[in-house]
């Protein structure tokens, strides 16, 4: 399908002629979201949007609060990846305090934070809830398409992710306190050291956690070479794309430049600093939808979208940190010449991801700059800062104003998922024009929809393989809004 | 096998951590679905819950004409019906947009937006109608229990569901009953 063809499909020329199919909820990214499909009287897919339709207010509701409040009420944005908001605020509220660069003690601390988040996240991500399309397939009976039918059908490898979750929550419970919502980073630095304890407690882990996160490298690999073919066309497109790296081009999660690269890997943008970001990234407001559409300025909404995340990173990094990811890296690059742009390669380059993670945070563990050293620090206010850190779905950019009274006075967010708004839409119309087009409508195909949209990770989706399989209902609506057929899915695979 | 604990949960404005929180039983998941059996997950729409629930577990204020209709529909298909973590219980920190107009938290983010183009409200009817206040579910409908925390621990869960799975009363020792 050209991009021309596809972007045809985001808006139908007579919409009021046209047969509405609400696939509702199909999962949750950031919010309630769904997609509505506009069809002819053929069933030939003439629109399809996703639709994001929870709205929180947050830029306004935290104006005139105290500035030091902010990183504790940010992360109830999102309880799954509640430390990228944490970490993303204190890093805006950084530089207010006039501390950009922290202690060193303090960074390494933080970049433990972090990384047991993004370990536990992709833990999550991969195994309760992508895994049953991938080890089942799309078609497969619904009933087993869970993360129950994973554990009965593959007990092995259900418990490993089981068990690599648990160890990234707790390398965030040992620093924050807690599991979901813990406080940890203050705006110049962190509250506390690793204490030995803690450290033994998981230097005791970490060695099975690699060894499991190496095994997961080799599934995505595997699930995705045995159907090449399919998982190349699968809601394929090509794209730009967005993430940090470290000056020197290495792959970097927590503080680095942006870099912007084209479809063909050429250069947009390099290193720039992140307070930057409003000069080369702006905003599109589309009626339909809460979510923002993201682009890159020089290029203009039209051609300047791109993609954020695991395939963004591993894409736009010229090496990995570590060893095994860089081994890993180097295998998966090897997939296309230019950047990889499969839709399903998400799932392979969030576990290379995942790998790296634990390989970062076994070197830390062993660094004595956890134990000891300063944590704070502080310099000459300024009145604005930005933050931003990749997030384990992506980019994710924190920008807050602070009055003379420590009272925040503008805030704006860019959250990982909303980079991905046009790249999930477009993923959503090539895979509705090539599966769903002039056919009757089926659960199988009805479920390519929502494998599309569970690549990019939205953030809700999470339960829905967790507890049991997502309900879902789809109503085939005739123009003047009769029911016209509705084919169910139940919670427990049944289709009625 | 006994009949199990039939439970069905839902998100409303939340954020998810409340579920979180239930998934971190961690291994002891594996115990728990022996006797408890997972209904309706937290995306689903009430109209799905094929039978009657025996419980209802419900994450999230209410925020919109959507949640309200979830909820009661939720409410309608539980017997016994929880509100759980802070949003649930309080509104949470949603609500905190309730000492601002809708208006102006629309604007704030649509209009007055830094990098914002095309800047307009989006209306389209395929969007839910916000409501002026972010609510408890006990607002709108009778709630029977309530656990607390934002998310409520691990151990809340545990202790609350054994508790009613074994027929005894599920009310948390003073331990577990912590608000942040
Ligand atoms: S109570 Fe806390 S953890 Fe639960 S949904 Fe609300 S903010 Fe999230």
């Amino acid at each position: 399908m050209t991009p021309a063809a596809n972007l045809a499909l985001e808006s139908a020329r007579r919409p009021e002629t046209l047969k509405r199919v609400a696939i509702e909820p199909v999962t949750r990214v950031e919010g309630h979201g769904k997609v509505t499909l506009l069809l002819d009287a053929e069933n030939r897919v003439q629109q399809a949007r996703l639709h994001i339709v929870e709205f929180r207010g947050f830029e306004k509701f935290i104006q005139g609060r105290p500035y030091w409040e902010v990183p504790v009420l940010v992360q109830r944005l999102c309880g799954i990846c509640p430390v990228s908001h944490h970490l993303a605020a204190t890093k805006a509220l950084d530089r207010v305090v006039g501390a950009p660069k922290l202690t060193p003690t303090a960074e390494k601390l933080r970049r433990l934070l972090h990384y047991g988040q993004t370990l536990q996240s992709h833990a999550l991500h991969f195994f309760h809830l992508a895994s049953p399309d991938l080890l089942f397939g799309w078609d497969a009976e619904p009933g087993r398409r869970n993360v129950v039918g994973v554990i009965e059908a593959h007990p092995e490898i259900a418990l490993k992710g089981v068990r690599l979750r648990r160890f990234g929550q707790e390398v965030i419970r040992v620093l924050s306190g807690k599991r979901v919502h813990g406080v940890f980073a203050v705006p110049g630095g962190v509250q506390k050291h690793l204490a030995r304890t803690d450290r033994d407690l998981l230097l005791k882990d970490i060695g099975q956690a690699l060894l499991w996160c190496r095994e997961a490298v080799g599934i995505a690999r595997r699930l995705y070479l045995e159907d090449r073919e399919e998982n190349e066309r699968f809601g394929a497109f090509h794209s730009n794309f967005v993430g940090l790296t470290a000056p020197d081009g290495c792959f970097e999660l927590y503080e680095g430049g942006l870099r912007a690269r084209d479809a063909k890997g050429g250069t947009i943008f390099d290193q720039v600093d992140p307070s930057h970001y409003l000069r080369h990234l702006h905003e599109e407001v589309k009626s339909w939808s809460y979510m923002k559409f993201p682009f890159i300025v020089a290029l203009g909404n039209d051609e300047g979208w791109y993609r954020v995340g695991p395939l963004a990173r591993v894409n736009n990094a010229d090496r990995m940190p570590t060893p095994l990811a860089e081994e890993a890296r180097a295998d998966f690059r090897k997939l296309s010449e230019g950047p990889v742009q499969a839709t399903m390669a998400y799932h392979w380059a969030r576990m290379i991801e995942m790998l790296c993670a634990a390989e970062l945070i076994r070197q830390l563990l062993e660094d004595p700059d956890l134990l000891e050293g300063d944590l704070l620090r502080g310099g000459e206010r300024v009145p604005e800062g930005v933050g931003v850190i990749e997030a384990p779905r992506g980019t994710l950019i924190h920008h807050y104003r602070v009055d003379e009274n420590d009272a925040i006075e503008k805030a704006n967010l860019i959250v990982s998922t909303t980079h991905n708004n046009t790249a999930m839409n477009t993923a959503v119309r090539e895979v509705a024009a090539r599966y769903l087009s002039g056919h009757e409508l089926t659960e199988g195909l009805l479920n390519r929809i929502e494998v599309a949209i569970r690549a990019y990770d939205p953030c809700l989706s999470c339960a829905t393989h967790a507890l049991g399989r997502m309900p879902l209902e789809v109503d085939l609506v005739d123009a003047d809004g009769n029911r016209v057929s509705r084919i169910r899915r139940d919670g427990d695979g049944s289709i009625g | 096998m006994a009949e199990r604990l039939r439970v069905a949960t839902c998100s409303l404005a939340g954020c998810f951590g409340c579920h979180m929180s239930l998934l971190d039983l961690d291994e002891r998941l594996l115990g728990l679905l022996e006797v408890v059996e997972f209904d309706a997950s937290p995306l689903n729409d009430l109209k799905r819950i094929r039978r009657p629930a025996d419980l209802g577990l419900v994450e999230g204020g209410v925020c919109n004409a959507e949640n309200v209709r979830v909820l009661r529909e939720f409410r309608s298909h539980c017997r016994v019906l929880v509100a759980v973590g802070e949003c649930a219980i309080t509104g949470g920190i949603p609500s905190m947009r309730n000492g601002f107009t809708l208006k102006q938290c629309l604007e704030e983010a649509f209009i007055r937006g830094q990098g914002t183009e095309n800047a307009h409200i989006p209306d389209d009817p395929e969007i839910p109608l916000l409501l002026n206040k972010v609510r408890p579910l006990h607002h709108i409908v009778k709630v029977d229990h309530y656990l607390p925390g934002c998310p409520p621990a691990p151990d809340a869960f545990w202790h609350f569901l054994t508790a009613l799975v074994a027929g005894q009363d599920p009310s948390l020792p003073k331990e577990l009953i912590r608000f942040d």
